[in-house]
């Protein structure tokens, strides 16, 4: 009995705190979530039902796919989609590979100036892109690249390289040092190191990079609006904007572009999220 | 075929130089192994060997090619690491047949090389696994497989049993020795457990912070140690190191192996105190304290019966005993 006591003790203390622990956890997931469930409760109501009582749940009495279908007849959204899709999937696509090389070479490679290097990819984690709009607008005017996919694509790779180096670089240094000199005795070149022995062992570190790359990139409005705001390379979130008036703007519309723009980011998530916690994890739990 | 020379080699990473001009010559078929404590660069030195880092000066020659600048693939050589280093996409057969594939080898062949290589270590189980799959001692097994598929002229081996357990290192150590024997190859092997390097070598390197200390056959070294850190580094448990004044002699240091130090609770020329006993059967290990000497190890062949602050004797056996001047080389 006096031996139990101790362990009884103990468990009874992990479970308090297994509670606490949920407890914070789940107030935030709802402070987080909120604003989405509102935004996709009032996206299938009547618009005199959204402002009469905007918390109210969808029901018989309120039900409406008015907005999903303004937004499918109306304006090009299914372009719009693809445009996002594009960006995001090319700028995802550049930031992972000239990420992964550039993470390669500052973690694998013995040269001069390699911890400057290192220093000055990582300083655009700090400075946000956005201060230099107007230069960047300069740039893609002279190069005749306003208003095509290409501007945005490359301003979101540049965007998304510092913190994909800085995180793949930390990630690159754990590979074996054995296997890459293995690799090199049995005559593989360094390309075919870095692919096939490199990054497969730094999937997870390549999986949160995605994640943290892509849903700023699909979010934004700010480029796509200064960069590429014609009808044929409009983005879904400027696509949304359409919908906004300056005297009216049609509630049930935005709503509804807004609820399916979530739609594909939430798909790819639950694609890496498996390899996003081993990413996130590694080296805290092993 | 194999035989290495290494000519005045130096490394140095920035300013720092952690190879201090290393010249040796490794005859053909020789087992030849390195040794010395963390960070005295014998990995370095095995990795310049292996092409995996520049050599800053001096000449690396293989059967009289200079291969300084050569890439690691091109040396004829195999390299077998203390993390096995195998490749986790690829399945034991295809981890051994690699390089073979990389060199462009008939399918054929490369089955032929990767079966030998399996008989001779027993993997035929395992071909088709992966590496996770293994064991700690199957893969070392798989890592030696890969050096030997490719017939190399030089074996490099790089601390390989410094990540198993006691008793597959002493199972492993064997195989390597049979594995010599068997093929005749020239091996170099880094470690820094003098046991390894007594039982495995023809000839052991020893090192220190970038030197060689001394080479010889490993009783030589034994035997005849050049100085204190020779004499310290090999043999277990380590030499005494006795000063000589107190005891009336001339030289500065006196070096008694613990099996050649008496023990007595009567008589002998140095008082101590026990302060440690370890019994393991076969030998007992005697640790006493002295005042001018600090803490003598003693081995006792069979089992004694000492006790922790029991006050005894200890006697340098004359006939075994080695004299070192005050820089610590040996004086003869």
């Amino acid at each position: 009995m006096n031996s139990e006591r101790p362990a009884l003790l103990l468990a009874r203390h992990s479970v308090f705190r297994g509670l606490a622990a949920h407890a914070v956890l789940i107030t935030y997931t709802i402070i987080a979530l909120f604003p989405v469930f509102v935004i996709v409760i009032n996206s299938l109501k009547s618009r005199r039902a959204i402002f009469a009582d905007p918390l109210a749940l969808p029901g018989p009495a309120n039900f409406d796919l008015v907005g999903y279908v303004t937004v499918l007849e109306q304006g090009n959204f299914f372009r719009y989609f693809l445009n996002s899709l594009t960006v995001t999937g090319a700028s995802l696509f550049f930031v992972l590979l000239f990420g992964a090389m550039a993470a390669f070479a500052l973690s694998e490679y013995r040269f001069r100036g390699n911890t400057l290097m290192g220093l000055y990819l990582a300083l655009g984690i700090m400075v946000p892109i956005r201060l230099g709009t107007v230069a960047i607008l300069q740039m893609m005017v002279a190069s005749g690249l306003v208003n095509t996919l290409l501007a945005l694509i490359l301003v979101y790779t540049a965007q998304g390289l510092p913190l994909a180096i800085f995180i793949l670089a930390e990630f690159m240094r754990g590979v074996s040092s054995d296997l890459k000199n293995a690799g090199r005795i049995d005559g593989l070149s360094e390309y075919t190191i870095f692919f096939r022995l490199v990054l497969p062992l730094v999937r997870p570190a390549l999986a949160t990079v995605a994640v943290f790359t892509l849903i700023p990139i699909w979010n934004d409005l700010w480029f796509p609006l200064i960069l590429a705001p014609s009808e044929a390379t409009k983005t879904v979130t400027l696509g949304a904007q359409v919908f906004i008036g300056q005297f009216v703007t049609n509630w049930n519309a935005v709503l509804a572009a807004l609820s399916l723009a979530i739609v594909p980011v939430l798909v790819l998530y639950l694609i890496f999220s498996r390899q996003l916690i081993r990413g996130i994890t590694a080296g805290a739990v092993k | 075929m194999g035989a290495l020379s290494l000519g005045n080699v130096t490394k140095s990473f920035g300013k720092n130089r952690v190879i201090q001009g290393v010249d040796l010559q490794v005859q053909d078929g020789e087992f030849c192994v390195f040794v010395g404590p963390s960070g005295c660069g014998k990995s370095t030195l095995l990795r310049m060997i292996a092409g995996l880092e520049d050599v800053t000066s001096g000449d690396v020659v293989l059967d009289g090619v200079r291969i300084n600048d050569l890439a690691p693939a091109r040396r004829g050589l195999a390299m077998v690491f203390q993390t096995y280093a195998l490749y986790p996409h690829l399945t034991v057969r295809d981890n051994m047949g690699l390089a073979l594939k990389q060199a462009g080898v008939s399918r054929d062949e490369i089955r032929r090389a990767t079966d030998r290589a399996a008989s001779m270590l027993a993997l035929e189980p395992c071909m088709d696994r992966q590496p996770a799959e293994l064991s700690g001692g199957q893969r070392q097994r798989v890592a030696i497989g890969r050096a030997i598929v490719r017939r190399p002229k030089l074996f490099l081996f790089d601390e390989p049993l410094s990540n198993l357990d006691a008793a597959l290192r002493v199972q492993t150590r064997i195989e390597i020795a049979r594995l010599h024997r068997d093929l005749g190859a020239t091996m170099i092997y880094v470690t820094h457990d003098q046991v390894e390097a007594m039982t495995l070598a023809d000839r052991i390197v020893v090192l220190r912070a970038g030197r060689i200390e001394q080479v010889g056959p490993p009783m030589e070294l034994y035997r005849n140690p050049a100085n204190t850190f020779v004499a310290g580094f090999i043999g277990s448990p380590q030499m005494n190191f006795l000063r000589a004044g107190p005891l009336g002699l001339a030289s500065h240091t006196l070096g008694v192996r613990p099996e050649h130090l008496a023990l007595s609770r009567e008589s002998g020329r140095i008082t101590g105190r026990i302060s440690h006993v370890e019994m393991l059967g076969s030998e007992t290990l005697v640790y006493v304290r002295s005042d001018d000497h600090g803490l003598l190890t003693v081995r006792l062949f069979g089992q004694h019966d000492y006790h922790v602050d029991e006050p005894v004797f200890v006697t340098p056996d004359d006939a075994h005993t080695f004299h070192f001047d005050s820089e610590g080389l040996r004086l003869r």
